[in-house]
């Protein structure tokens, strides 16, 4: 009898605790989407579906000194066969003048699915990676890099 | 023909399904088209816009360059050894400008 009287609760206070979890939940990541431009554009390529997050190997400074000349070397974890490869990767940069870095395509003959290039960051900020597989399904993951000198020559 | 030589490292022998890294680096000034001389005045956009690399023949890699991509652009890959062959790089600017090398590996 004890039991039951603990577990039983109001229409009222189940309301209110749905409220505040669906409220802490939801709004910040609307205002975080609003003002992302990198976010914007992984759903313009996912068509709206969105990215799974996920454990990928996405190698960034911590702290550019220079961000005319900052490193980018990723690795995705994929076996690259012909029924299992990704085939698209890319590069996005939340606070340049435009999100796109670069886009890679890679092919199951390459037998891994890794590159490195260097980009310029205008400032401190987010770079998204988003890698489709072969079945459309992507993928993503993110890193901050906060960068000393800006290098995109504003 | 463009006289900028890009400077490619490739291993010039592997094994069979040895994973081998190519690594590529050209001298282009990336114009982003937001930047200005000592003028004032902008600077058009030129840059490499796409860079490919083929194996015997078949493209193996491509990847599209922005103008978020460094000055003198550095891009490295990776390539399962299969059988001995030539890889065909190439570079591709805004000017429809090509600049390419060729680079053989013996597969043993």
């Amino acid at each position: 009898m004890k039991l039951k009287k603990l577990r039983r609760i109001s229409r009222r206070n189940a309301l209110q605790l749905i409220a505040g979890f669906t409220g802490t939940a939801i709004l910040p990541s609307i205002s975080f989407a609003q003002s992302n431009q990198a976010l914007n554009r992984i759903n313009e390529i996912t068509e709206g579906i969105g990215a799974i997050e996920s454990d990928i190997y996405l190698d960034l400074p911590e702290i550019a000194e220079n961000g005319n000349q900052v490193k980018v070397s990723f690795e995705m974890d994929s076996p690259m066969t012909e029924s299992d490869h990704i085939k698209t990767v890319y590069i996005l940069a939340d606070g340049n003048p435009s999100p796109n870095v670069a886009k890679f395509s890679f092919t199951p003959v390459m037998g891994s699915c890794s590159a490195t290039t260097k980009m310029r960051l205008s400032k401190t900020q987010n770079v998204y990676l988003l890698a489709e597989n072969n079945n459309g399904q992507f993928l993503m993951t993110n890193a901050k890099v906060k960068v000393t000198i800006g290098g995109c020559g504003g | 023909m463009s006289s900028i030589k890009p400077r490619v490292k490739v291993p010039k022998e592997a094994s069979i399904d040895e994973i081998v890294e190519i690594k590529t680096l050209i001298r282009h000034p990336m114009h982003s088209g937001r930047m200005k001389d000592a003028d004032g005045q902008t600077i058009p956009r030129h840059i490499i816009n796409s860079f490919s690399a083929k194996f015997n023949g078949k493209e193996i890699f491509q990847m599209n360059l922005e103008p978020s991509i460094s000055t003198n652009p550095y891009i490295s890959f990776q390539y399962k050894a299969k059988e001995s062959g030539t890889f065909d790089l190439e570079w591709i600017d805004d000017n429809g400008e090509i600049y390419s090398i060729s680079k053989n590996m013996v597969v043993s």
